[in-house]
């Protein structure tokens, strides 16, 4: 299935929870966030929130800024 | 000490007191190391952060700005660098505030366009509005302007921070009459944010009373980071200093210091 993934299309082998996403992109335990179709997903309800076809994801990190 | 006299407080934020009034960017930097570095140079204890999406299938192992700069030691101010409308800022202070773990503090940025980095403030203002109706403590980036900064106090925002000049310029404070107008009326703290490009810049904005100052470009982009954070951090300490101390009034004639009395040619 298709979702948007941080503004590219990407192909999901299998329908996922946004934790397995997580897991899959290799960010277990980083410090992220996590915003599906512009409404923030809680890190609490990571593991039972499940991708649907054409959701936009962002996950976005702290940098350096002004 | 009269009764009259200024007497020091510390900066208050949203009920949150820090004992250093100058607050750093911590961009534009050559790492994570020499970010750490200045900050701690600097004395801070308020550093901005950026929030963006996260560079996938990269190093896992890439270190983390949060790491360099531990929330036991600063209180994190994520900002919104890079919102054009109320709708991104207001995605970004939410973003910022799950991935801060419930930390409500963020710093305010709604620009207009990519060349000047003015502020909208159209876009601001709403934005404001529904962070403080969503329980943000909001600082807010805004123009010298002393009507939009009475309105971004009305509307409940815990600090007012208008740019000196534009941000990363470093033409300092161009526009210091309006400045003070605003301070004349604040009953938040008002931060001088953006413009800063010398130590002489912070502390004349700190001498006419603003509360504080954030700085990054004039940190990050001097030759030796580390040394013009110290520079900074003192040129702060002085100018509140100096405010307290209320300045010396200017006359328009000369006053010896040494007194006329007893000159061996009198």
């Amino acid at each position: 299935m298709h979702i948007q993934l941080n503004g590219d299309q990407r192909e999901l082998a299998s329908p996922l929870t946004i934790s397995e996403l997580i897991d899959q992109l290799a960010l277990t335990g980083r410090r992220i966030a996590v915003e599906v179709n512009e409404e923030i997903v809680p890190r609490s309800q990571h593991a039972e929130t499940r991708l649907s076809p054409g959701d936009r994801v962002e996950i976005v990190h702290a940098i350096g800024g002004g | 000490m009269s009764a009259d006299q200024r007497q020091d407080i510390p900066l208050t934020v949203a009920g949150r007191v820090f004992s250093s009034r100058l607050l750093v960017g911590t961009g534009k930097y050559r790492d994570f190391d020499e970010t750490a570095a200045a900050v701690e140079a600097s004395g801070t204890e308020l550093v901005t952060v950026a929030v963006r999406r996260t560079n996938l299938g990269q190093n896992p192992d890439e270190p983390n700005l949060l790491d360099a700069l531990p929330t036991s030691r600063y209180t994190i101010l994520p900002n919104t660098a890079g919102c054009y409308t109320a709708k991104d800022a207001v995605r970004t202070c939410k973003l910022a505030r799950e991935l801060l773990d419930g930390h409500n503090l963020v710093k305010l940025e709604v620009l207009g366009d990519d060349g000047t980095l003015y502020p909208n403030v159209v876009e601001t203002l709403k934005a404001a509005e529904t962070l403080v109706n969503d329980g943000f403590d909001v600082m807010v980036y805004t123009s010298d302007d002393p009507i939009v900064a009475k309105e971004l106090e009305r509307i409940g925002c815990c600090a007012v921070m208008p740019l000196g000049s534009l941000i990363g310029s470093g033409h300092g404070l161009l526009n210091p009459a309006t400045l003070e107008i605003i301070l004349e009326h604040a009953e938040v703290p008002i931060l001088v944010d953006a413009g800063i490009g010398t130590p002489s810049d912070a502390a004349l904005a700190m001498e006419m009373g603003c509360a504080g100052v954030l700085i990054n470009s004039a940190i990050a982009n001097a030759r030796q980071p580390v040394r013009m954070a110290h520079a900074m951090k003192l040129a702060v300490e002085a100018g509140r200093e100096a405010y307290l101390a209320e300045r010396m009034p200017r006359r328009a004639s000369a006053s010896p210091s040494s007194p006329f009395a007893g000159r061996i040619n009198a």
